[in-house]
């Protein structure tokens, strides 16, 4: 299926939940991620399965004002 | 001298100086601005993973000690602003927020419209707001009555370096709100930081005076200091100013020449 993650069109296999798809990603600590606009809390990220078109933001810190 | 806690949202902390962090050219020079600078609460942003420093940041933060302040940069409306504020919630367990909602990217002032309903949504849902703010009384009132824990009018346009360009202003949002302000953006030196103590607000939140100077280190120490001489300075009451000189030497017992 694919997804739209930070803006990239991506290819996976489902299925993939949140939490698959972060760890495939990243192994920073503080992250968030939002899957359609709408905030997904840590603690669903495992139990949150992705569907075919979800647009999925992951976001983690930089410096700023 | 007396005691002179700065609290902000239930917490006392052992600085007014709070410190941004964009704009450092490294991690290292960061971490010593910030111990130099004593400050105990930093700003930090939320970007795409693939533009991070792969948790560096995080970590050299954490080794500070300081606790964090999310800040939502580069929102121009509410919801966007509030989907931040969210986000930021989750990643960093905090539910303090450095709210900004920009009305144009050339001046990167605050579109006090959007940054209202922005401040009552985030409110409603229990986050500790304290919202970037043009430097207008009435625009900070609102936001105070809204349930802002604090407000942080602007000195004059991010990182422009121009000071306080309206302080008649910065005194009467000092008067008129009972939540603590915070001078935030245009600091250029460590005397727009003094003169913004001395005006009555109860902390200093800078980023680009301090890591774009030549020397960081050095001019968060100088920061450090101004805030905290702009602040007694502020507390011991200055002199009213005069047109005229007034001799602070006596004319009695002058010897005849």
């Amino acid at each position: 299926m694919t997804l739209t993650v930070n803006g990239q069109a991506v290819e996976v296999a489902a299925p993939v939940t949140v939490a698959e798809l972060v760890a495939a990603r990243t192994d920073q600590r503080r992250i968030a991620v939002a899957r359609n606009g709408e905030v997904v809390p840590r603690s669903a990220w495992a139990a949150t399965a992705l569907t075919e078109g979800d647009e999925v933001e992951i976001l983690a810190a930089v410096a700023g004002g | 001298m007396t005691e002179d806690p700065f609290v902000l949202a239930g917490q006392t902390l052992p600085s007014r100086l709070i410190l941004g962090t964009g704009g450092v050219p490294s991690l290292d020079v960061l971490a010593r601005a910030i111990t130099a600078s004593g400050t105990a609460l930093v700003t930090v942003a939320l970007r795409r993973v693939e533009a991070s420093t792969g948790g560096a940041l995080a970590d050299v933060l954490e080794r500070c000690g300081v606790r964090l302040l999310p800040n939502t940069a580069g929102c121009f409306t509410a919801r966007e602003a509030v989907r931040t504020a969210r986000l930021a919630r989750e990643a960093f367990e905090t539910d303090w927020v450095k709210l900004e909602v920009i009305g144009d990217e050339r001046t990167l002032l605050p579109d006090p419209i959007e940054l209202l309903d922005a401040a009552e949504q985030l409110v409603a849902d229990g986050f500790q707001v304290l919202p970037y703010t043009n430097d207008d009384p009435i625009t900070a009132r609102r936001l105070a009555d809204a349930g802002c824990v604090a407000v942080m009018p602007l000195g004059s346009p991010i990182g422009s370096g121009l000071g306080i360009r309206n302080p008649h202003n910065i005194s009467l949002i000092r008067e008129t709100v009972d939540v603590p302000v915070i001078l935030d953006a245009g600091l250029g030196t460590a005397s727009d930081a003094a003169l913004a103590m001395e005006l009555g607000c109860d902390g200093v939140l800078l980023a680009s005076a301090v890591t774009r100077a030549r020397d960081p280190e050095k001019m968060a120490l100088a920061m450090r200091h101004a805030v905290d001489a702009g602040r007694l300075a502020f507390g011991a009451g200055r002199i009213e100013r005069r047109w005229h000189a007034q001799a602070s030497t006596q004319d009695a017992g002058l010897a005849a020449l």
